[in-house]
């Protein structure tokens, strides 16, 4: 996706969500969310998922059990390279995943295909799970400590996002990456990093920083680069074709 | 961005331009002048990112005698049936015409370090203001009693990749069935700690194909080694009853191999076997040597930020051959390590911005078809050596699906770590 499309589907969904926000009191963190503001809630996810009796796949695939589903499992949906990577590395839908992936699809799983600018608001996202959580097949096995309802907040510090990161050092520093990493951007055995809008690069390092993304590699590679850095590899990354 | 001819000619001028000016640093005249000897994961690296850095700025010459590289890392899986040896064949075109590199085959031979030059064996005399040592291993001679170079045809190491590795391979499809395969494992620290263990499971990869009552015999004088759990578990798993690791505090010491029988005698007891190959210990590559910058152990000492000698600042020495602390002697270390050498190095000859040390490594291994595994760690540079700071390490029990995208990533990073190299 070019960055302009991104662009307009983060403002129509951007659009689509704020159109059917309830106008509910905030919920506290610890309580569980409420599944039917969920499923009023899920209107946004309807456009291209099912859930419930007899869902099938549709543009996103079927929700029903989803979870404890390992990433990327549904049998017969066309899912992207990235979503399948994600799921070998170890990816689980849980409430957690759940809501880190809800609250911006890219910070989990690079190139997804799923076209959603995210749900901002962890309130909402509780809602929304906890509707989701009535199709899985044994929710009893969910705890109820699990933080199904929990308000994490995942989103990258705003600040953090606006830091200008340097080409230059980032150029430098992607010695490390090109280790492994094509600068033509080949995709084969290990994905390609160019060309990528910033913001998606930083989410990205950051989710595997927080170690909300599986692979050990990248959580190493990550964990041990400053917010400039990352910002840098952003920013020379972005140039490359 | 590749370096163009164009920008290289114009890096060119701007030197010559300079030249008016009082050189900054090195003391040659013309352009600074770094050699690097050796052309593997630590040499054509830091070659390629000297030139590629300085735009012009630095007369590169890389000296590796062999005109076709193949790479000892997925040798391994040659020898599996993985990957055709071609395809770990790697040459210095590129180096040359892209990147403006001065490749010359030839060995080095000896260095002048009063007089900043290296003899090669083909008469000529490079001069040097930094010089990159990156040979590699040697064997310690006597380490294997019975065993030296000139045995290697009847029992081969295959530890630097090509001929011996054809040998070994073609050894493995010749023996009888229902033979024994020998491995004599090397002490630490040596190239590759996972290698001699993946080879044992390439072999046996290969074996239960062909040759399914054959076994293979590790003899060992280590406790532990690389990955255990998940080669042992890996071995039990895919090739049950074929393998058998014997450490040395079980059977006695290796006392001497015997090419000429196909023996090996250990604790006493003489064992034959059909295919014998020798790891032997190691040392750093003769040049390192010769150039008087190795320990007692036979390793250079090197300084953690830079790569520099411990006994000389105008050398610097990357890969297998540097004692720098933790890191283990792989290609992924070499790579990384070179990269930190090519900043300090063009920093010193050309008052480039200096960015601080950052070092990393991976190693995979194939235990068999797409059951890949991985350990890896980061490292930083601190006054002493350049120390662990975090690691992982594959676990046993991981699904399927994890162990073939594991062995995929592993194909992929060679794929990348070739262009990194050879451009």
């Amino acid at each position: 996706m070019s960055v302009w499309t991104a662009r307009i589907v983060k403002a129509v969904s951007l659009a689509m969500v704020l159109a059917v926000s309830p106008a509910s009191g905030p919920v506290g963190a610890s309580e569980i969310g409420d599944a039917k503001t969920g499923a009023r809630l899920f209107q946004v996810c309807k456009a291209c998922h099912r859930v419930g009796k007899d869902a099938r796949n549709s543009v996103g695939p079927h929700l029903n059990g989803v979870f404890g589903r390992v990433a990327g499992s549904v049998e017969a949906f066309r899912y992207s390279e990235g979503l399948i990577r994600a799921g070998a590395d170890g990816l689980i839908w849980t409430a957690d995943s759940l809501d880190a992936y809800l609250e911006n699809p890219k910070s989990l799983v690079s190139r997804t295909r799923m076209n959603f600018i995210g749900m901002p608001s962890a309130e909402d996202r509780s809602h929304v799970i906890a509707y989701l959580r009535a199709f899985s097949d044994k929710p009893s096995d969910i705890p109820e400590a699990e933080p199904t309802s929990t308000a994490t907040d995942h989103a990258v510090d705003p600040a953090i996002l606006a830091i200008v990161g340097d080409p230059d050092y980032g150029e430098y520093l992607s010695g490390e990456c090109l280790t492994c990493h094509q600068k033509s951007g080949s995709d084969s055995g290990i994905p390609a990093i160019t060309g990528w809008p910033r913001e998606d690069f930083v989410v990205a390092m950051h989710a595997y920083k927080t170690e909300i993304r599986p692979h050990p590699v990248m959580r190493m590679i990550a964990g041990r680069l400053s917010d400039e850095e990352i910002a840098g590899l952003a920013a020379y990354f972005e140039s490359l074709e | 961005m590749s370096l163009s001819r164009r920008s290289i000619l114009k890096g060119a001028a701007a030197t010559a331009a300079l030249t008016t000016a009082p050189m900054i640093m090195g003391a040659s005249h013309g352009k600074p002048k770094v050699v690097v000897v050796g052309g593997g994961a630590g040499g054509a690296t830091v070659a390629r990112y000297l030139a590629k850095d300085s735009k012009g700025a630095l007369d590169v010459t890389l000296i590796e005698p062999t005109r076709t590289y193949f790479s000892c890392f997925f040798s391994n899986l040659y020898l599996g049936g993985f990957r055709s040896l071609e395809s770990l064949g790697h040459t210095y075109g590129t180096l040359a015409s892209e990147y403006g590199i001065n490749v010359v085959h030839d060995w080095a031979v000896g260095v002048d370090r009063d007089k900043k030059t290296v003899s090669l064996a083909g008469g000529a005399a490079l001069p040097y203001d930094r010089l990159v040592l990156s040979p590699g291993i040697d064997f310690v001679d006597g380490s294997v009693p019975g065993w030296d170079v000139t045995k290697q045809n009847h029992m081969p190491h295959a530890y630097k990749a090509g001929s011996q590795t054809e040998l070994l391979k073609a050894q493995v499809e010749a023996m009888r069935p229902g033979g024994v395969f020998a491995m004599v494992a090397p002490p630490n620290p040596y190239r590759c700690p996972p290698g001699p263990y993946e080879r044992v499971s390439m072999v046996a990869h290969m074996l239960k194909e062909k040759n399914p009552k054959a076994k293979i015999l590790i003899f060992d004088p280590k406790k532990k080694f690389s990955k255990q759990g998940l080669f042992q578990a890996g071995w039990e798993n895919s090739y049950p009853g074929m393998v058998d690791w014997l450490d040395a505090e079980f059977t006695g010491a290796l006392e001497e191999v015997r090419p000429e029988s196909m023996e090996l005698v250990v604790g006493g007891e003489v064992t034959k076997a059909d295919v014998v190959n020798v790891i032997p210990a190691m040392k750093a590559g003769r040049i390192a040597e010769q150039a008087a910058i190795t320990n007692d152990k036979g390793w250079a000492p090197v300084v953690p930020a830079t790569l520099q000698s411990r006994e000389d600042e105008n050398i610097h020495v990357l890969g297998d051959s540097a004692h720098q602390g933790d890191m283990p002697k792989s290609g992924f270390s070499a790579n990384s390590q070179a990269k930190v050498a090519a900043n300090a190095i063009r920093g010193a000859l050309t008052g480039s911005k200096v960015f601080p040390a950052k070092f990393s490594n991976t190693c995979w291994s194939l235990i068999g078809t797409n059951n890949g595994v991985k350990v890896g760690a980061a490292y930083e540079a601190t006054a002493e050596k350049i120390a662990k700071t975090s690691g992982f390490i594959s676990q046993n029990g991981e699904d399927a699906a994890l162990r073939k995208q594991t062995y995929e990533e592993s194909i992929g990073w060679y794929a990348g770590i070739s262009k990194d190299m050879f451009g």
